[in-house]
C-alpha cells in the first residue's frame, strides 16, 4: 500500500498519520463537469475511490466521482493572486454578451 | 420538503444534495400471487431480514469506535443499506404471513427465540479483521442468494432482490478490498485476518446449507457454490491458500452444531437486541 510504512521487524507502524489526502470530485446528475466537493484520506487510489463514493455520494448526488491525491494538484498560491488575475478583471470585452443567444441553447 | 418530495426529480439546481429518489416497490403488485407458499415466502422474509437487521446492529457498532472516520462512514453505509433491505423484507412478512403485522413490530417486539437470523450474523463485532471478514462472507452468500431471486414467483420479493443485489455487489467490493489490504499488509494485519477467517469458518456450513430461499428459486448448493468460488477468488488475492481456511478445506474447523435457522441462539442475540429493542419498548405508543 502506498503511504504505508512496511517494517519487516513486524513492530507497530504507523499508519494513520501516513494516510495521503485525496481530493474528491463529483458530477452531478445534471452537471457536465466534476466539482470538488471535499477532501479525505485513504491508504491507495483503490481505497481513496471507495471512501469517496461512502463519502460524498451518499445523498444521491452523483453519476461520477474522481479522486486525486491533493499532492499531484498544482495550485496557483495567494502571493500570485494580482499577477494571476487582475490582468483579466478589466477586460469586458471577452465576455461574448454582445451576441444574441438563443433560449433553447443551454450550458453557456 | 418532504422526504417524499425527493422521490420527485424536480430538475433544478436548488438542492446541493440528489434529488430522483426512486422507489424500489413503484408500481409493484403487493399481492401474494396464487401458487405460492405463503408461509415459505414469509419464512424465507423473515429469515433474510433477521440477517439484515442484526448485521446492520453490529455494524452501527462502530460507529465512534472504527479505525477511520472513512471507514466508520462506510460500514454505517452499509449498515443502513441492510437495515432498508430489512424494512422491506418485514413489510412483505407481514404481508406473506397474514398478521399485516409492519415493520416496527418484527424489529422492535419479538424476543430472541422469534428470530431466525444466521448466527455468525450475532456474533459479537471483535477487530476490524472480524468484522471485515464476517461482512465478506454474509455479503458474497446474500449477494448470491438474491441474484437467485431476482426471478422469484413473487414480484415484491424479485423487485427487493434487484436493489439488494446493487447494494450487495458494494459491500462485497468494499470488504474484498479492505481483505486483500489486510492479507497484504503488515504481519499484524495478516495474522489478525488468519484468526478472523478462521473464527468465521464454522460459522460458514449455516449459510451454505440454508435452505430457506430454496423454495422461491434461490437453490441452496448453487447459491453455495457460487458463493465458495467467490470467497476463493477474494482470499487467494488475500495471499491465502483456499483450502485451508474455507470450510471444505481439509484443515476446516468443524461446523458448530445447530441453525439459527430453525431458532438455535448464541447468547449474543439478548444483549444485541435488548439494546436495539430498549427506546421502542419503552415508547411503544411513539411516533417517528
Amino acid at each position: 500500500m502506498s503511504g504505508t510504512d512496511r517494517t519487516s521487524a513486524g513492530g507497530p507502524v504507523r499508519i494513520r498519520d501516513e494516510w495521503p489526502l485525496y481530493e474528491v470530485f463529483v458530477r452531478g446528475k445534471r452537471g457536465l463537469n466534476h466539482v470538488h466537493v471535499g477532501s479525505l484520506r485513504a491508504p491507495d487510489d483503490a481505497m481513496a475511490l471507495v471512501h469517496a463514493r461512502d463519502l460524498y455520494t451518499r445523498r444521491n448526488e452523483g453519476v461520477s466521482v474522481w479522486a486525486v491525491r491533493s499532492d499531484s494538484i498544482a495550485a496557483s498560491t495567494l502571493a500570485e493572486k494580482d499577477p494571476f488575475f487582475a490582468p483579466s478583471g478589466d477586460k469586458v470585452y471577452r465576455h461574448p454578451t454582445f451576441y444574441d443567444i438563443p433560449d433553447d441553447v443551454p450550458h453557456i | 420538503m418532504s422526504h417524499e418530495d425527493l422521490y420527485v426529480d424536480h430538475d433544478n439546481a436548488q438542492w446541493a444534495f440528489g434529488t430522483g429518489f426512486t422507489d424500489p416497490l413503484h408500481g409493484v403488485d403487493q399481492r401474494v400471487p396464487d401458487g405460492i407458499d405463503a408461509g415459505d415466502l414469509a419464512a424465507c422474509c423473515l429469515a433474510l431480514g433477521d440477517d439484515a437487521l442484526v448485521s446492520a446492529q453490529r455494524l452501527a457498532e462502530w460507529c465512534t469506535r472504527a479505525p477511520e472516520l472513512e471507514e466508520e462512514l462506510a460500514l454505517a453505509n452499509i449498515g443502513l443499506d441492510l437495515l432498508g433491505q430489512a424494512r422491506l423484507l418485514y413489510a412483505r412478512t407481514g404481508r406473506a404471513d397474514g398478521t399485516g403485522r409492519g415493520e416496527d413490530a418484527y424489529a422492535y417486539f419479538r424476543d430472541p427465540d422469534g428470530f431466525r437470523n444466521l448466527r455468525l450474523a450475532e456474533l459479537p463485532g471483535g477487530d476490524f479483521a472480524f468484522t471485515i471478514t464476517r461482512l465478506l462472507v454474509l455479503s458474497v452468500w446474500r449477494l448470491a442468494v438474491f441474484e437467485e431471486l431476482t426471478s422469484a414467483p413473487d414480484p415484491v420479493l424479485a423487485a427487493i432482490a434487484a436493489k439488494s443485489v446493487k447494494e450487495l455487489s458494494y459491500h462485497c467490493h468494499y470488504a474484498a478490498v479492505w481483505t486483500v489490504r489486510l492479507g497484504d499488509g503488515t504481519p499484524e494485519s495478516r495474522d489478525r485476518l488468519r484468526t478472523a477467517l478462521s473464527d468465521v469458518a464454522p460459522w460458514l456450513g449455516e449459510p451454505l446449507t440454508d435452505q430457506t430461499a430454496a423454495g422461491l428459486g434461490a437453490e441452496s448448493a448453487v447459491v453455495a457454490d457460487r458463493t465458495l468460488r467467490h470467497l476463493a477468488d477474494v482470499v487467494v488475492r488475500a495471499g491465502f491458500d483456499p483450502s485451508e481456511v474455507l470450510p471444505l478445506g481439509p484443515a476446516s474447523a468443524p461446523a458448530i452444531p445447530g441453525s439459527g435457522r430453525d431458532g438455535d441462539r448464541t447468547e449474543h442475540l439478548a444483549p444485541l437486541l435488548t439494546e436495539l429493542q430498549s427506546i421502542a419498548r419503552a415508547h411503544p405508543q411513539a411516533q417517528w
